[in-house]
């Protein structure tokens, strides 16, 4: 029950997450494309998508700069400032524009590092089983004892507001929760065969957790992927609009809402706009890897059935 | 039997306490140059900032600097803040009851909530309810707290109705309980929060159970629908749930922290993102340990609560 409590996803994910595929990991890409049979994984991906092109691309259609002063603070839609102006007399549009890069590069930097540390931490653990899997499991607790945003908030007071300890630190508190998924799913590919076999014929430890384990534990690892994509957003946006990420006057959507909430009754698009940006992406991402989970869930049907 | 069971979890919670204790102390000796350095600031006179390092204890070994801030957090005594130099202790008992009224108000209404929705959901399963429902619980365990929080303040305090305080603007000193008005909007986001999460294990557990066949074997025996679902089913589908409660009340410990900074509500939460602004490790260390005691106490309780109403686990022995 434990590996399920702190999934976004429905209890698909909770009883898909110990299945994996077939040896040999033949079925590697038919779960994305099981997944993208699904509307939902679709329309997922379609808001992402957009999401991710209006963050990237935003900067070359912004008619002006992001710090350019090109109206009276916070007034409202004009044909010079097509959302209006924010507190500072700034356009919105183009600030919205500006702003979306850094969250989109910061969530992936952090999901990365936490799903290869949290991979291989769950991996071995489950490989060896012996004392060492006590150890990393103490150390998961550890670092489980702190909720997530706290643990980063311990980390910005001791170094400042920098961007690298936001990708360490959100990165670093998802492996254990990374970890404790990837090692229930590996326990069970353990006992199997061939992994006996490999061992049998005096292959490397470490050939076996990553060219044996690993290829057959990618579909609950796709899933986890998503989740903590979702959770990464959430994270370093709000991280940004408590003030302890890009500093001003950079435009960055977590930090346009801080700037603006206090005007929000005159001037709305100025939080309107980021906040919308934020909650699509991460409605947009936790759509497709609910689509995965329920596309796993398929597989395991059919696989029992 | 089961009390071994719980002496165990007990003691592997008292050590996890003490090596996160470790971890928040060694944050301290994470700041370039040393803590005094890091408060003052650039332009700090090297008398202040001797003065700070006697304060801090700063001269001493670092093991004795551990011992002795641990002596003062099993003792309550949390010294002073780096940035206002009032006792910690102070600080945090003038705002930990309002944030504990907030989640206790959230809890309140969200854990009924969640169990009403898992059973309703259930009971239609794949049914345009549950769809329905399914969706939203989605698109909302998505939301980051912050996005639900600025969309009830638009919905409820500012464009739509009006009827709510955007931010509360209780002094520190204040009790929320006082104006329960400026609770509503904060408590409602958690709510939204959690509500998710808790009622998707329920709606999973519940189907479960119905599907079981002493549920049935109720059915046949003649009891009405009702006593079957509210007295036979619900009782035994709410055990699964256990485990993710604690896990989202515990959540609730960092949530708070986002809700009331959105807000403006003067809870703990709030108290550490201002005091992470000015760098006040005495504050975020105290504040960090309490959120972790409430965490890992919480799991705690579910596991001892999950070991007792479990008959397998309560007299498994050995």
């Amino acid at each position: 029950m434990s590996e399920t409590v702190d999934t976004a996803v429905d209890l698909v994910v909770a009883q898909t997450v110990p299945s994996v595929d077939a040896p040999g990991g033949r079925r590697r890409f038919g779960l994305l494309r099981d997944a993208l049979r699904l509307t939902r994984t679709r329309i997922g991906l379609g808001i992402v998508v957009l999401v991710i092109v209006v963050a990237l691309g935003g900067p070359l259609i912004a008619p002006h700069s992001p710090t350019e002063f090109v109206a009276i603070p916070n007034s409202p839609p004009s044909g010079e400032a097509l959302f209006g102006a924010d507190a500072l007399g700034r356009d919105v549009w183009s600030r919205f524009l500006h702003g979306g890069a850094t969250v989109l590069w910061l969530a992936a930097a952090a999901t990365v590092l936490g799903m290869v540390v949290g991979v291989i931490v769950g991996l071995i653990a489950a490989y060896s089983r012996n004392w060492l899997d006590d150890v990393l499991m103490r150390g998961n607790d550890v670092l489980l004892a702190f909720p997530q945003i706290i643990f980063v908030l311990l980390a910005v007071s001791a170094v400042g507001p920098k961007l690298w300890i936001i990708v360490l630190t959100v990165g670093l508190t998802h492996a254990p929760r990374i970890a404790r998924v990837m090692r229930g799913a590996a326990l069970e590919v353990v006992e199997r065969d061939f992994i006996k076999s490999a061992e049998v014929v005096g292959e490397k430890r470490w050939r076996i957790v990553f060219g044996e384990l690993l290829p057959n534990v990618t579909s609950p690892l796709l899933v986890e992927l998503g989740l903590r994509m979702t959770y990464s957003i959430g994270l370093v946006a709000g991280i940004s609009f408590l003030g302890f990420g890009l500093q001003p006057p950079t435009a960055d959507w977590g930090l346009m809402i801080n700037e603006n909430r206090l005007s929000l009754t005159v001037q709305p698009w100025a939080v309107l706009l980021p906040v919308i940006a934020i909650g699509l992406l991460t409605v947009g991402t936790n759509l497709v890897t609910d689509g995965l989970a329920r596309a796993l869930a398929g597989i395991d049907r059919k696989a029992g059935g | 039997m089961s009390l071994r069971l719980v002496l165990r979890r007990l003691a592997l919670g008292l050590l996890t306490l003490w090596l996160v204790s470790l971890l928040i102390f060694a944050a301290t000796l994470a700041l370039p140059g040393d803590a005094a350095q890091a408060i003052l600031g650039r332009e700090a006179t090297p008398e202040r900032l001797a003065a700070l390092r006697d304060q801090l204890n700063l001269d001493e070994p670092v093991v004795s600097q551990y011992v002795q801030w641990l002596g003062g957090i099993i003792t309550g005594d949390l010294g002073n803040s780096a940035a206002t130099q009032a006792p910690v202790g102070q600080l945090i008992s003038d705002r930990v009851g309002n944030s504990l009224f907030l989640v206790v108000v959230s809890a309140a209404f969200a854990i009924p909530l969640s169990i009403l929705f898992g059973v309703a959901m259930a009971m239609r399963r794949d049914r345009p309810f549950d769809h329905v429902a399914s969706t939203t619980s989605l698109v909302l365990a998505s939301l980051p707290e912050f996005v639900i929080g600025i969309a009830l303040i638009l919905l409820f305090a500012t464009e739509v109705f009006q009827v709510l305080p955007a931010v509360s603007l209780l002094g520190t000193g204040q009790k929320a309980w006082d104006d329960p008005q400026v609770v509503v909007l904060p408590a409602a986001t958690l709510v939204l929060a959690v509500v998710p999460y808790i009622s998707r294990i329920m709606r999973g557990s519940m189907i479960e159970v119905l599907e079981s066949e002493y549920v049935t074997m109720a059915g046949l025996k003649g009891l009405s629908r009702r006593v079957v679902i509210w007295r036979h089913a619900v009782p035994n589908a709410i055990v699964p749930a256990i485990q993710v409660t604690a896990l989202q009340l515990a959540y609730l410990a960092g949530g708070v922290v986002v809700v009331e900074f959105v807000f403006g509500y003067p809870g703990i939460g709030a108290a550490l993102v201002e005091a992470v602004g000015n760098r006040d490790m005495p504050v975020v260390q105290a504040v960090t340990m309490l959120a972790a005691t409430i965490y890992v106490g919480l799991n705690l309780l579910a596991d001892i609560a999950t070991i007792l109403v479990t008959p397998k686990l309560r007299t498994a022995g050995r």
